[in-house]
């Protein structure tokens, strides 16, 4: 069967034994298997052994065999927690007594608050607002970084957002307003809306056409003024921007300012109170506050 | 008169496709739909061509090479496909807006990323294990391939699977199911052509000339079988409609995530290990004309490595819903399962002993060898990483995929390189190949893109592991996660050019297959023909 020239041209000197088979010219030696694989696999099924005792292992008609260790991975994480729990409940508790706004005043507590507040708010919010706190323009996610506020830049201002949030269905105390939809509702026709584009321009001293800008003075005094204030200096209490800075939550180009007027805009924030404890959502305030801009 | 028969089931096919196309509920079945239809009308014009024609002889004592050499070209045209997904892939992770906006819901990274893993894994590495396994079973059981033209419908069949599953992942129809994806319309299509598949090897085995059945056979086999049995309980699912793509699984909650990771994990044993190390038993021999080194290992390490490889598919769900006593199941399966795999490369690896000179001169085997070391390698990480410690902080990070390229590219890549390199000679009956100079190239630039690969994968898994776990001194966590997808932007890059460099090595190697075939000399007639062993 087997081809023997072909036989011979795959065979050295001193080589052992085939099985004396041949397939399409492959043959196979008659080797033993090598002694370190054999016992190194011997070793891997002894430790397996040991660790079917140690551990759970095989279940059975009513349940699985325990281990002599009584290793549980649930309780074993529950364990941990209840061990970093246990190292910081007092300080969480002493934040609770203390009022947010006094916080500041012990400095190891309020140490404490922001070293806790920077890890929540890596883990809830650094989504939207940047992990450095920076906010993204592109998505209205405000910047935490500078004084210009929304809601109010107090701890406490900022405990109340972070607790209900803003303009979710979830909390009756959600912060909420509305600015109406100035184009698209028709409340506004589209060259006053121009004008009104311009006005705002020029509260902040961007480029704009004094033209339209004058016309929109008007414009902005009727329709605007009431939630942003003569001046645009904006109203914490009613979450109005303030348009007389160069800071902008959605872009302060014409088009993106024209934009925010003809179709408003409807930032939410979700509420954190049945995510967090209450000792956490004081920290991450704490946390924020500092940041730059607290007041 | 089974002509006709054929005939009136092709044309029945192609008008219940048509129908099906018209009052398809979703895109991706409206095109599956369409994909039938115009593989049945293409059949039934082939065939009709052909009725009366009286039917060619066909000498059995001869080997059946056509489908082998059309899975040849299917393996080198879909591997540089699913490398140059890849690569695409690799740099959307690493540049974002690469995920342009106006092929959103298309070719953004979460289409994409399915086609990639199923184009290299199914297309590429399922059309190379076919095609291997055709031209081995015959070879070594020096018999013609059992069933006559059914080896035809399973090249094309399978041909047909890879357009359903690559048109249903860009226009978004999926079962979520990792390396499961394609919908239950394309699942009953592979379930078909697997059946088949099975049919003409286990009929070619039965029919062999040769007392008995060669290692590389064991391996074919066993993943043949196991793939059939996990593809049929991973896809227990009802269709919404029989109109539309979207289906419901039986199986839910952890049970769910456990099937689906039996299935997931020895998708990898039994397509990526058994099936190659298949490939590995006929090809290396071969190339290195040396008797495999030892018998005795290569019986025992295949059933050890059969029989632990089912039960290591926990090991995916470290820390989960699984239950603890499953987890250890797997932790300690995958651990007896070390030497086991390593069995084949010892014997890989000291069947070269004795011809340990051709290395320097034949870079095939510098490929096969290069092969074998990343799968000793992988199936070392892999053990390793199953252990829960390990696992904790090299679960969810880039490691897992850094281990997994280095088995896919490394082991499966290289073996399957080496064998197109030494079947396309042979099938196209050429002198040899066109140029060495050009697979020393393609070697060279291949290892060189898998060790940036992984070892910028290594690098950046182990340190998003570890800044994950960061805590500072009173235990509260120091990393967001966009924090550490920021630190791992120079390892994507490096990643991305490491792809790069693999892409190019197989295009290399297309270009060198096809001048090969092209521009070389025949082999001179009297070697010519593939005659069967004289019994």
């Amino acid at each position: 069967m087997a081809d023997n020239s072909k036989k011979s041209a795959n065979h050295q000197k001193g080589d052992p034994n085939t099985t004396g088979h041949s397939w399409d010219g492959i043959e196979e030696f008659d080797n033993p298997m090598p002694r370190w694989w054999v016992w190194i696999f011997i070793l891997c099924v002894i430790w397996s052994v040991g660790y079917w005792v140690a551990f759970p292992a095989w279940p059975g008609m009513n349940q699985a065999t325990s281990g002599v260790l009584g290793y549980a991975s649930r309780s074993d994480v529950a364990e941990e927690i209840a061990e970093f729990e246990a190292r910081h409940d007092v300080l969480f508790a002493q934040i609770l007594e203390t009022e947010p706004g006094e916080l500041v005043q012990n400095e190891d507590l309020h140490r404490f608050a922001v070293n806790a507040g920077a890890s929540v708010f890596a883990a809830q919010c650094s989504q939207c607002h940047g992990a450095g706190g920076a906010g993204v323009q592109a998505g209205g996610f405000p910047n935490l970084l500078d004084d210009d506020w929304l809601w109010g830049g107090t701890t406490e201002d900022i405990v109340q957002t972070v607790t209900y949030g803003i303009r979710n269905e979830d909390y009756m105390d959600a912060r909420y307003s509305e600015m109406p939809a100035f184009g698209r509702d028709e409340l506004l026709s589209e060259e006053e809306i121009r004008q009104a584009t311009h006005f705002v321009l020029s509260l902040s001293g961007s480029d704009h056409d004094a033209q339209l800008a004058s016309a929109g003075a008007e414009v902005f005094d009727y329709n605007c003024s009431s939630c942003h204030g003569a001046g645009g200096e904006g109203d914490t209490f009613l979450g109005a921007p303030a348009l007389n800075d160069q800071i902008w939550l959605y872009g302060g180009s014409e088009e993106t300012v024209y934009e925010t007027i003809y179709n408003s805009r409807f930032g939410v924030m979700p509420g954190f109170t049945d995510r967090l404890r209450e000792a956490e959502i004081r920290a991450v305030a704490a946390y924020v506050h500092q940041l730059g801009g607290g007041e | 008169m089974l002509g006709y028969i054929k005939l009136a089931v092709l044309g029945f096919a192609v008008v219940v496709a048509a129908v099906a196309a018209g009052l398809a509920r979703d895109l991706s079945y409206q095109i599956h739909a369409l994909i039938f239809m115009v593989s049945a009308a293409i059949a039934f014009i082939w065939l009709i061509r052909r009725v009366g024609e009286p039917a060619p002889v066909v000498d059995p004592n001869t080997y059946m090479d056509g489908p082998v050499r059309f899975g040849v070209i299917a393996t080198a045209f879909w591997g540089v496909v699913g490398f140059l997904v890849g690569v695409v892939i690799a740099f959307q992770l690493a540049f974002p807006y690469l995920n342009f906006e106006w092929a959103q819901g298309f070719l953004n990274f979460g289409r994409l990323r399915p086609l990639h893993t199923s184009a290299v894994i199914f297309a590429f590495g399922g059309n190379a294990l076919i095609a291997t396994a055709f031209f081995v079973v015959q070879r070594t059981s020096a018999a013609r391939l059992w069933g006559g033209g059914l080896a035809w419908f399973v090249f094309w069949g399978y041909q047909v699977f890879i357009l359903l599953a690559a048109t249903g992942y860009v226009t978004g129809s999926t079962q979520g199911n990792e390396y499961a994806e394609p919908e239950w319309l394309a699942d009953l299509w592979l379930t078909i052509v697997w059946v088949a598949f099975l049919a003409i090897y286990m009929g070619t085995l039965i029919k062999r000339r040769e007392p008995h059945i060669y290692v590389a056979n064991w391996f074919y086999l066993a993943f043949i079988v196991t793939v059939a049995m996990l593809h049929l309980i991973n896809n227990v699912q009802i269709p919404v409609s029989f109109l539309g793509s979207s289906s419901v699984p039986v199986w839910s909650g952890v049970q769910s995530a456990m099937i689906q990771w039996w299935y997931g994990h020895n998708a990898v044993g039994f397509f990526l290990t058994a099936g190659f190390l298949g490939m590995m038993y006929y090809f290396i021999p071969k190339q290195a004309e040396r008797p495999v080194y030892s018998y005795k290992l290569s019986i025992m390490h295949f059933w050890a490595l059969i029989f632990l490889y089912i039960w290591a598919g926990p090991h995916h769900l470290h820390y989960t819903a699984l239950p603890d006593w499953a987890q250890t199941l797997g932790m300690t399966f995958s651990i007896m399962l070390w030497m086991p795999s390593w069995g084949g490369m010892i014997n890989g690896l000291m069947t070269l002993s004795g011809a340990w000179d051709k290395l320097r001169t034949d870079p095939i085997i510098r490929m096969m060898v290069v092969a074998v070391g990343f799968y000793g390698m992988a199936t070392f990480e892999g053990p390793m990483m199953s252990i829960k410690a390990v696992n904790s902080l090299s679960h969810y990070t880039d490691w897992t995929i850094g281990h997994v390229h280095s088995g896919a590219l490394g082991w499966n890549g290289m073996i399957t390189f080496g064998a197109l390199y030494y079947l396309v000679p042979k099938l196209w009956q050429r002198e040899g190949l066109y140029s060495l100079r050009l697979v020393s190239w393609h070697f060279w630039l291949a290892t060189i893109g898998i060790v940036l690969y992984a070892a910028s994968m290594w690098v950046t898994g182990i340190m998003e592991g570890l800044m994950w776990r960061e805590v500072d001194a009173q235990g509260f966590l120091v990393n967001s996660f966009a924090d550490t997808v920021a630190a791992k932007f120079p390892m994507y890059v490096v990643r991305g050019l490491g792809g790069t460099l693999f892409l190019a090595g197989a295009i290399i190697m297309c270009y060198n297959l096809w001048k090969t075939v092209t521009s070389t000399a025949e082999r001179k007639p009297a070697s010519a023909g593939a005659a069967v062993p004289a019994e």
